[in-house]
C-alpha cells in the first residue's frame, strides 16, 4: 500500500518533468505551453493526491533507495505522515493554482513566450515534490536548490521591469544564504550521526550531542530564512508581488512551507530540546506575527499587504511551534501535542485561504490593471463571484469560526491555555504567546475588513475600477473550489485534525493526539451559527415583504453632489490602527497640507519601508562592510610585498609543523 | 434529554433572549437620575425594537449583499456565542476550548458589522470601521487574559470549569487576580459596547462616534436586528463579569443574586457614564493598554503565588 502511495507521487513527479520538458522543447508555441504545462500539473495533482492522501490514512513510513549512487549521500525517497501531510498541500494548493493559471496565463497569450513559466511551474512543483519526499540530507539539497532556481525564473517573469529584476536578485541572494545555512547544518548533523540518510540522522538524535545548539541555530536561520521569519523575511514583500498572481499563490502558499517542512524534519534529528529552543521559537513568531500585521495594515497594494500578511501567519505557525519545544522540553505532552497539531493545521489552511486570497489579488489586478488599493473600489457589483470567494479567504485567514482558520489558531490557543504541568516561568511565555495570538487576530481582522471594504466595497475610485469584468471561468472555478475547502474545512474540523494527529504526535513524542471532544461540538457551533444566519434573514425577508423597500443614495450630510473621493481610503482606515505603533515602522511622510480659506491644491503621501531591512539588516551591513574596509590595506597592488606574504606564511607553517602541529 | 437539562435550556434560553433589551434602560436611567431627569422607561429599548420590527427598509444603491447580511450575521454571532456563557447552571454548548470560541464570535460579528459599514461607501462609516478596528484589535488580548486568569486555575479552558473554580472559599483567598480580572474586564465591557470613556452611545457628533457611526444607514428591522444584538453583547459581557465577581454557579439560589448582579452592572456602568467624560480618541488605546497591564498584573500574582 505505501509503495503504491509512493509510485502515485513519483509518478506524478514524473509527469511534471515530461510536461516541463515538453514545453520546453516547444519553444515558441504559446498553446503548448499552456495546455500542455498547466494540464500536465493539473494531471500531477490528480494523481498525486489519492497517493498522498493513502499514506496519510495508512500511516506507515517507508524509505527507498533509488538506483543512482551520488559522490556524497544518497539518493532516498521515501513516505511518511508528516511528509504525506505536507503533500497534500502541496497537491491541492499546486493544482487548483494550475487550473487558475490556464485562465490567468491567457490573457498573456499574445504578448510574450509563455514556455518559461509554464515549464518553471512544474520544474517548481516537481522540485518541492523531491523536497518533501527526500529521505537523505543530500537529496534533501537537491530539491532545495531547484526549488530556488525554478522560483527565481518565475518571480522574474515580467523581467523587462527594473523592480521586478530587482526583486528577483534580493530573492536569489536571500535564498542562498538560507542555503548556505542548511549546508552547513547537514555537515554538522552528517559529521555526529556519521552519513547523511535521514534514517542515520534520526538515530544520532536520540540523545542530546554537543553541536545541537548550533545545528538549531543553523536550522532557524536557513529554513527560517526560507518561511519568512522576521528579521529573515526581507525578500518576502518585494518577491510575492512582482511575480504573476497565479505564481504568489504558490510561493505564499506551499513554498514558505518548506522552510517549516524542513524546521520540523530537523527538529527530530536534534535531540531533546533545551528551553531556550522553545523560548526562541515563541519570541520569534510573536515578533514576526506582530510585526507581519503592522507592516500589512500600512502597505497601499494588494498584494504587498497580502505579503506580509504571510510573514503574519508564519509568525503563528511559529507560535505553536514554540509551544510544542515547550510542551516537549517539559514533558508535558498535552501541550507539545497540540502546538503541532495547530502549526501543522494551520500550514495548510493559510496555504489555502492565501493561495485562494492571491488568486482573488491576480484576479482583481487582471481585471482593472491595477493592485493600488485607493484605485480600486466598488468591484463586488461588477466581480460577485471573486468577491465572495475573496471574503471567504479573508474570513478564513483571520481565524474567525466557523471557516477552516478558527480551527488550527482553536488547537494553539488549546495548548496556550491547557497548561497543567508548566512551572511559572514557562507559563509566562506561554501567556506571551496567548496575548501576541490574540493581539495579531485583532489587527489581522482590522487589515482584512480594510482590503475587503477598499478593493471591493463602496464606490469606484477610478475607471479601472469602474469597468472591471469578472475574470474566466477557469480562474473562478479554482478560487470557487479553495473557498468550498476552506468552509468544508471549517465545519468538519475533525477532518482537519485527522490529517496532522499521526505528524504533529510523532513531533511531540506522544503516542496520539489527545482526544478532543470539543471538535464535534465546533461542528455543532457552525451549524447552528447557520442555521441562525438563515432563520433571521427569512425572518427579515417575511417583515419586509409586506412593507415599502425603497432605494436611494447614500447619505452624505446633505452633500448634493457624493464623489467616490469622499469615502475613507484605505491609508486612512489604517491611521489609528497604526498609531500606537509608530515608534516600530519607518514611517515617511510628504505633505502638503490645505491652507488658507479657499485651499488650491493638496498633497498627502506616506509610505511605509520595511523595519527590519532599514533598521535591522541595512545597518548590520553597513557596520560589516566598514569593518571589512579596514582590512583593505593590504590590498596595495605591490608584487614585491605579496611575495613576502608569502614567505612569511610559509615559515609560519613550517615552523607549526615543526613544533609539533597536526600530524607532526 | 432530561427534564432537568431541558428545564436548564429554557431557563437559558428566557434569560439570553428576554433580558437583554433591560441592561440599557437600566443604563439610560440611572444616567438620568444622576443628571436630575426623569429619563425615559426602562422598557423603552423592547418598545424601540418593536416599532423598528414593524417599519420598511431603505437600502443605499451603492450597497452589495453585505450590507443586508451585516447585521444578521453580528446578531446569529452573538446568540451563538450566547449558547456557551453559563448564566446560572451548564450553558447549552459547553466544551473544553469554548472561552476561545466565544471571544472569536464576537469578532466574527465585529468583522461584519465593520464590512457593512464600509459596504456604504460613505466616510461616517469609514471613520467609524476604522476606529472600531483600532479599538477592538486592543482590547483582544486584555479580554484573552481575563480569560486566561479564569482558566489558569481550573481544570480545563472551559466556562464551566472556570466558573466551578470559583466558590466562595477560593475568593477570600485568592482574591487580588479576580479583583484584577473584574478591573479590566469591566474596561473591556465600556469598550466594546461603546460605553463612555471610550464612546458615547448618545452622540451624532462625527468627532465623537464609534459605533453609532457604523450603523448609521440602517434601518427598520435591520436596525432593530443591531440594537438588540448589542443590548445581548453587553448583557454578555455583564454576565461575564457578575460571575467573575459573585460565584453565582447554583440554580434556583443563583437566580435572584444574578438579576442583582446584572443590575449592580448596569448601574455601575451608568454612575461611570455620568461622572467621567469621554476620552480623546489618542488617548484611547493608551487606556485599553492600561487595562491589558491590569490584567498582567493579575496574572502575575496567579502565576507566581500558586492557586491555594
Amino acid at each position: 500500500m505505501q509503495s503504491i502511495a509512493l509510485s502515485l507521487v513519483v509518478g506524478a513527479g514524473a509527469v511534471l518533468g515530461v510536461s516541463a520538458l515538453i514545453v520546453v522543447l516547444a519553444g515558441r508555441s504559446n498553446r503548448v505551453a499552456l495546455g500542455v504545462g498547466s494540464g500536465g500539473a493539473l494531471l500531477a495533482a490528480l494523481v498525486g493526491l489519492p497517493g498522498a492522501i493513502t499514506a496519510l490514512v495508512s500511516g506507515a513510513s517507508t524509505d527507498v533507495a533509488l538506483p543512482w549512487s551520488l559522490p556524497v549521500g544518497s539518493l532516498r525517497l521515501g513516505l511518511d505522515p508528516l511528509s504525506a501531510f505536507f503533500l497534500v498541500a502541496v497537491f491541492v494548493v499546486f493544482g487548483l493554482t494550475a487550473l487558475y493559471g490556464i485562465g490567468y496565463l491567457a490573457g498573456y497569450h499574445d504578448e510574450r513566450r509563455l514556455a518559461p513559466v509554464t515549464a518553471g511551474f512544474n520544474v517548481l512543483f516537481a522540485s518541492l515534490l523531491l523536497v518533501v519526499l527526500a529521505r537523505d540530507g543530500v537529496t534533501l539539497l537537491l530539491g532545495w536548490e531547484a526549488m530556488s532556481v525554478s522560483s527565481y525564473f518565475l518571480v522574474t517573469f515580467e523581467s523587462e521591469r527594473d523592480s521586478v529584476r530587482r526583486a528577483g536578485t534580493t530573492f536569489l541572494i536571500a535564498t542562498h544564504i538560507g542555503a548556505l545555512a542548511l549546508v552547513a547544518l547537514f555537515a554538522l548533523l552528517a559529521r555526529h550521526a556519521g552519513g547523511f540518510a535521514f534514517a542515520e540522522l534520526a538515530r544520532g538524535g536520540q540523545t542530546a550531542f554537543a553541536g545541537a545548539n548550533l545545528c538549531f541555530v543553523l536550522a532557524l536561520l536557513g529554513f527560517g530564512a526560507k518561511a519568512g521569519f522576521w528579521p529573515l523575511h526581507f525578500w518576502l514583500p518585494d518577491a510575492h508581488p512582482v511575480a504573476p498572481s497565479h505564481v504568489s499563490a504558490v510561493l505564499s502558499g506551499v513554498m514558505i512551507k518548506m522552510g517549516i517542512y524542513g524546521f520540523c524534519r530537523v527538529l527530530a534529528f536534534l535531540g531533546p530540546p533545551p528551553l531556550w529552543w522553545g523560548a526562541l521559537m515563541v519570541i520569534v513568531g510573536a515578533i514576526s506575527g506582530l510585526a507581519g500585521v503592522v507592516h500589512a495594515l500600512a502597505q497601499h497594494d494588494l498584494k504587498r499587504m497580502l505579503a506580509y500578511c504571510s510573514v503574519e501567519n508564519v509568525g503563528i505557525i511559529g507560535l505553536g511551534l514554540g509551544l510544542g519545544l515547550l510542551g516537549r522540553h517539559y514533558g508535558v505532552a498535552l501541550v507539545a501535542a497540540l502546538g503541532y497539531a495547530g502549526a501543522l493545521l494551520h500550514v495548510l489552511n493559510h496555504g489555502l485561504s492565501k493561495s485562494l486570497l492571491f488568486q482573488g489579488a491576480g484576479s482583481v489586478i487582471h481585471a482593472t490593471g491595477t493592485g493600488r488599493m485607493d484605485r480600486l473600489g466598488g468591484l463586488a457589483r461588477r466581480m460577485p463571484a471573486t468577491s465572495l470567494a475573496f471574503l471567504v479567504g479573508a474570513v478564513a485567514i483571520c481565524g474567525l469560526p466557523p471557516l477552516s482558520g478558527f480551527v488550527s489558531e482553536y488547537l494553539i490557543f488549546l495548548g496556550a491555555f491547557g497548561n497543567g504541568g508548566l512551572p511559572a516561568h514557562a507559563v509566562g511565555l506561554v501567556l506571551t504567546a496567548l496575548a501576541a495570538l490574540a493581539l495579531m487576530g485583532g489587527l489581522a481582522a482590522g487589515c482584512f475588513v480594510r482590503g475587503v471594504g477598499v478593493v471591493f466595497l463602496g464606490e469606484p475610485r477610478s475607471d479601472n475600477a469602474r469597468h472591471a469584468h469578472e475574470p474566466a471561468l477557469a480562474m473562478r472555478a479554482a478560487m470557487m473550489t479553495l473557498a468550498l475547502a476552506c468552509v468544508a474545512l471549517g465545519f468538519a474540523p475533525v477532518v482537519g485534525v485527522g490529517l496532522v494527529a499521526r505528524a504533529a504526535a510523532t513531533l511531540a513524542g506522544a503516542a496520539g493526539l489527545p482526544s478532543l471532544g470539543s471538535l464535534p461540538a465546533l461542528s455543532g457551533l457552525a451549524v447552528v451559527l447557520s442555521l441562525l444566519v438563515a432563520g433571521l434573514a427569512l425572518l427579515r425577508a417575511r417583515l419586509l415583504k409586506s412593507r415599502s423597500v425603497a432605494h436611494g443614495p447614500t447619505w452624505g450630510c446633505g452633500y448634493a453632489q457624493p464623489t467616490s473621493r469622499m469615502q475613507y481610503t484605505a491609508a486612512a482606515f489604517a491611521e489609528p490602527i497604526l498609531g500606537p505603533f509608530a515608534l516600530a515602522l519607518q514611517v515617511r511622510t510628504q505633505a502638503q497640507l490645505p491652507e488658507g480659506y479657499f485651499p488650491r491644491a493638496a498633497h498627502f503621501e506616506r509610505n511605509v519601508g520595511d523595519t527590519a531591512g532599514e533598521r535591522v539588516l541595512v545597518p548590520a551591513w553597513r557596520r560589516f562592510l566598514h569593518l571589512a574596509l579596514r582590512f583593505k590595506v593590504i590590498q596595495h597592488g605591490r608584487t614585491q610585498i605579496y611575495l613576502v606574504y608569502m614567505l612569511v606564511t610559509l615559515v609560519a607553517l613550517l615552523l607549526w609543523q615543526m613544533g609539533g602541529g597536526p600530524g607532526g | 434529554m432530561t427534564a432537568a437539562r431541558l428545564g436548564d435550556l429554557a431557563v437559558h434560553l428566557g434569560l439570553l433572549l428576554l433580558l437583554p433589551p433591560l441592561l440599557p434602560g437600566l443604563i439610560a436611567k440611572t444616567k438620568a437620575v444622576a443628571a436630575g431627569r426623569r429619563g425615559p422607561p426602562i422598557l423603552q429599548l423592547y418598545r424601540d425594537i418593536g416599532k423598528l420590527l414593524g417599519k420598511g427598509a431603505v437600502y443605499s444603491n451603492t450597497t452589495t449583499w453585505l450590507f443586508r447580511a451585516g447585521p444578521v450575521v453580528s446578531l446569529a454571532a452573538v446568540l451563538a456565542a450566547g449558547l456557551l456563557l453559563p448564566l446560572l447552571a451548564r450553558a447549552p454548548f459547553g466544551f473544553a476550548g469554548d472561552v476561545i470560541v466565544f471571544a472569536y464570535l464576537l469578532g466574527l460579528g465585529r468583522f461584519f458589522t465593520m464590512v457593512a459599514a464600509l459596504d456604504t461607501g460613505s466616510s461616517f462609516e469609514g471613520m467609524g470601521a476604522s476606529r472600531e478596528a483600532a479599538f477592538s484589535a486592543l482590547a483582544e488580548p486584555t479580554l484573552f487574559l481575563v480569560l486566561a486568569i479564569l482558566c489558569l486555575p481550573a481544570k480545563g479552558p472551559s466556562f464551566a470549569a472556570a466558573f466551578s473554580a470559583l466558590p466562595w472559599q477560593t475568593w477570600l483567598a485568592a482574591h487580588p487576580p479576580l479583583i484584577a480580572a473584574a478591573v479590566a474586564l469591566f474596561i473591556v465591557l465600556l469598550s466594546e459596547n461603546s460605553r463612555i470613556p471610550i464612546d458615547d452611545p448618545n452622540t451624532h457628533l462625527e468627532l465623537t462616534m464609534i459605533h453609532e457611526v457604523m450603523v448609521l444607514d440602517h434601518g427598520g428591522p435591520d436596525l432593530a436586528f443591531i440594537l438588540y444584538g448589542s443590548a445581548v453583547k453587553l448583557f454578555l459581557f455583564a454576565a461575564l463579569l457578575v460571575h467573575v465577581l459573585i460565584p453565582v454557579h447554583g440554580r434556583v439560589a443563583g437566580l435572584p443574586a444574578f438579576l442583582l448582579g446584572m443590575v449592580a452592572v448596569a448601574v455601575a456602568v451608568g454612575i461611570v457614564e455620568s461622572i467621567t467624560a469621554r476620552l480623546r480618541l489618542l488617548r484611547v488605546p493608551q487606556f485599553l493598554v492600561g487595562a491589558g497591564v491590569v490584567a498582567v498584573l493579575g496574572l502575575l500574582v496567579l502565576v507566581f503565588r500558586g492557586t491555594p
